[in-house]
């Protein structure tokens, strides 16, 4: 490996964007989360909600502002590290990011002030409203990034041509290329994953609350609904994913062929559940379910399937990265529809919260490191798996890095960003244990309820 | 209707509503640490606690529109600007999570540290753009494959230099009256000082710069000749026919700046907060408009040859994708209008903090 621009930008991008991506979903999943405890706030008039909602948003609130904050990099880093790639994609990769500001980010970040600050200031039904709004926000936002990554997985809708000397995309027909192949299969694959990382961070509070004995009616109501989100979602991910398999085998077959370590085609192509594979050789081993590869691709356990002798080597993305990442997030997957189903049949027999089961609302405190892992993994499967190419099949990474930049430049924006995001990592968990030892009350008891309009608070007195 | 003179407005008036909006933030970033005690600074932060991250969406999604409309200034600019860009970036973070951060402990060194996040951050973003909007007056080394050929030092000219003081004097002088709106009594007070001081900085710096700016670079008086001074770069039909148009149009902007200016003293003799704010905001809007005119239909100036020029047609998208995201924007700018309304109306008047505040 040579530390040229080409390889430290991609260590920054990565860097950069796993960083960035540790926040988003948080804020998708709380945010359908807080929608819910709202409107039962609403609906039931009971004061317990409302002290859920209030404590929720606190969190949501520190997580939104590091998402924020280290998504801008996000929105300008292709210009910086790889403006020939710009050029080539502006055209089309350009108007979703437009379009994500216009439609999501405005609708989220305005509504997020009353969501915050607006307790004192507006109807109920507005504040509720407010909180619907953001979490709409959010998940637009999530679907316009999404639309204009998959275009790079599968590009449609467009024509090269060559204006003033520089090769590019241009966009043929607009919701062809938003609607492409794999944008909504992956867009359901991005927010039910978020969903379960949302909700795994209020499982794994509200688990630490019970077995500290603390805010318990507060902690078992949390809890309960974040499971019930987390159980539907975990369920719903593998159908999704059956579908996605078929578009990647459709228009990525070499990553497919990557994800499983298929070097040969063939039909009753084997699915792994765990294994290694080594490019030198070509050979997989593992313990694996014989034709089921086939079988998810084609519904037919004599389906074909492209092995990687069918691509040059120079086409292969890193065979065996691909394959440990992919493995290990459908892994965490089976292991999320596992626990919270287990965990939702307790709770029917009411049994979860007792003595007996401790052990397992234990394991779910450290549990909301996972769905973060497996979402990081899933998105380091569909971009290694990618590679070599940048836009799939017509530029090539190698190709769209900036000319004008130098290795030493991006060595130090590289370390500026490792130093200021280890700073702010900390920062951040530090000030969620905060939040979290401070527990809800200390939300709540500060100023509760709304207020009618003669009895909105004035200036508290400095002190 | 030609699209790329559409487009060159659209991403105008996104920076022109982030240069009003985001100003402010930054202005009061810039004059954070002049005020002392804790509740006087949680006042100045909660002033733009539930505006500044809806604010901020200004600059990203201008950066969007840059990208869909103008893929190539978007790629010239941002990695032939690297390291400076870079700074800005961190700067933005850090001043995004101090604000976020602060509140969250009463311990005065975790807040004081949070303080200066804030306001450095604020310092050297409003400097920052400043020295971007001087390199792209002055001209970067761009070369006939549209690629940035100089280096970082080639960026820290004096002229960009005194541009980034420039603008560090107009949002210093924004922010202030903008506090001014939001607060009352001794801090109120103190802030008026501060706006007194500040007008008149900016009012030399103004000077001095528009001074150097004619020396420099007269041609950037083209679009205000009525067709007398030519414009270097690549000619296109429709700006030749205009020019009268065009120069009345520039004219009509200088008069506005001039008058917007100068009722700034005025409006805050007399006390009208609001007034006060609605001339710095309209100040701002007519600069930015100025220098927009002044390099217009380029958007950025190669000093190598003008014919290497990025101007609203070599630099732009396909007129199919220009046409589309109109129609997208002129549906989705209501909208945002309409949320910003919502959300300046609900927080109008004084800070009141809350326990929700920061």
């Amino acid at each position: 490996m040579t530390w040229d621009v080409e390889t430290l930008s991609r260590i920054q991008f990565a860097f950069t964007i796993m960083f960035h991506y540790i926040f988003p979903p948080f804020s998708i999943g709380l945010g359908l989360l807080l929608v819910i405890y709202e409107s039962l706030y609403l609906i039931t008039k009971k004061k317990i909600y409302e002290k859920i909602t209030r404590f929720w948003i606190k969190i949501f609130a520190a997580n939104f502002s590091v998402g924020v904050a280290s998504g801008i990099v996000m929105e300008f880093e292709f210009g910086t590290n790889w403006s020939t790639y710009s050029r080539f994609v502006g055209d089309i990769f350009g108007s979703p990011l437009a379009a994500e500001g216009i439609f999501a980010f405005f609708l989220e970040s305005g509504f997020l002030a009353i969501l915050l600050f607006g307790w004192n200031r507006v109807k109920p039904g507005m504040h509720l409203f407010a909180t619907i709004m953001v979490a709409v926000g959010s998940m637009l936002s999530g679907f316009w990034i999404v639309v204009a990554n998959s275009w790079q997985q599968t590009p449609v809708a467009y024509e090269i041509v060559v204006d003033y000397g520089i090769r590019r995309a241009v966009i043929t027909d607009f919701w062809e290329m938003v609607f492409n192949p794999s944008a909504m299969v992956r867009f359901t694959h991005v927010i039910l994953g978020a969903w379960i990382q949302g909700a795994f961070l209020v499982l794994s509070v509200s688990a630490y609350y019970l077995i500290k004995n603390k805010y318990v009616e507060f902690a078992k109501k949390s809890f309960a609904i974040a499971l019930g989100l987390a159980a539907i979602a975990s369920l719903a991910q593998p159908f999704v994913g059956h579908e996605h398999a078929k578009i990647v085998n459709e228009w990525q077959p070499a990553k497919l062929a990557a994800f499983e370590g298929l070097y040969e085609t063939q039909s009753n192509a084997p699915l792994y559940l765990i294994g290694w594979t080594d490019p030198e050789t070509r050979e997989t081993s593992g313990i694996a379910i014989p034709g089921m590869l086939s079988f998810l691709v084609h519904g037919d356990f004599e389906g074909e399937v492209k092995g990687l002798e069918e691509f040059p080597e120079e086409d292969w993305p890193a065979v065996n990265g691909v394959f440990q990442s992919y493995h290990l997030m459908v892994a965490l997957g089976m292991l999320f529809i596992a626990a919270t189903i287990l965990s939702l049949f307790l709770l029917w027999k009411k049994k979860l919260f007792t003595p007996s089961w401790s052990w397992l609302i234990k394991l779910y405190i450290p549990a909301v490191a996972l769905p973060v892992m497996a979402n990081q993994l899933g998105w380091v499967s569909a971009e290694r798996g990618r590679q070599p190419w940048i836009v799939q099949g017509l530029l090539r990474t190698s190709e769209g890095v900036s000319k004008s930049i130098s290795a030493p430049e991006v060595m130090i924006s590289l370390i500026l960003f490792v130093l200021v995001y280890i700073l702010l990592f900390f920062v951040w968990l530090y000030v969620l244990d905060r939040e979290i030892k401070h527990g809800p009350d200390h939300v709540a008891t500060v100023e509760a309820g709304y207020k009618k309009k003669s009895e909105r608070m004035d200036a508290l007195k400095p002190h | 209707m030609d699209y790329n003179i559409v487009w060159y407005i659209l991403v105008g008036v996104l920076l022109i509503g982030y240069a009003i909006l985001d100003g402010f933030d930054l202005g009061v970033g810039i004059l954070h640490l002049r005020s002392k005690g804790d509740y006087n600074r949680r006042i100045m932060m909660n002033a733009i606690g539930p505006v500044w991250d809806g604010n901020e969406v200004w600059l990203i999604t201008a950066g969007g529109a840059l990208f869909a409309a103008f893929p190539n200034v978007y790629a010239t600019a941002f990695s032939g600007f690297y390291l400076p860009f870079m700074l800005l970036l961190i700067a933005l973070i850090f001043r995004a999570v101090s604000i976020e951060f602060r509140s969250k402990e009463e311990n005065p060194r975790w807040r004081n540290f949070w303080d200066w996040g804030f306001s450095l951050g604020s310092i050297v973003a409003a400097l920052l753009f400043g020295i971007a909007i001087g390199n792209v007056v002055i001209g970067f080394p761009i070369g006939s494959d549209m690629e940035y050929q100089g280096n970082f030092f080639d960026l820290l000219n004096p002229y960009s230099l005194m541009a980034g003081f420039f603008s560090l004097s107009m949002f210093a002088l924004h922010g202030g009256i903008y506090l001014n709106m939001k607060t009352e009594g001794d801090l109120q007070k103190q802030i008026q000082g501060w706006i007194k001081v500040n007008y008149w900085i900016f009012v030399l710096f103004y000077l001095v710069f528009s001074g150097f700016t004619l020396y420099l670079k007269p041609e950037m008086i083209a679009n205000f000749s009525f067709g007398q001074i030519e414009l270097p770069g690549n000619k296109h039909e429709l700006v030749e026919n205009h020019q009268i148009l065009i120069s009345v149009f520039a004219w009509t902007i200088v008069l506005l700046n001039i008058l917007a200016i100068m009722n700034i003293p005025r409006m805050m003799a007399k006390g009208r907060e609001g007034w006060a704010f609605i001339s710095s905001g309209s100040m701002i809007a007519a600069i930015v408009m100025l220098f927009a005119l002044g390099i217009f239909p380029n958007l950025m100036v190669s000093n190598l040859d003008p014919a290497f020029n990025l101007d609203i047609y070599n630099a732009a998208s396909s007129g199919y994708t220009l046409k589309t995201m109109a129609i997208l924007a002129a549906f989705g700018l209501p909208f945002v209008a309409s949320y910003t309304i919502i959300i300046y109306w609900t927080y109008r008047g004084k800070v009141r903090l809350d326990e929700s505040s920061y």
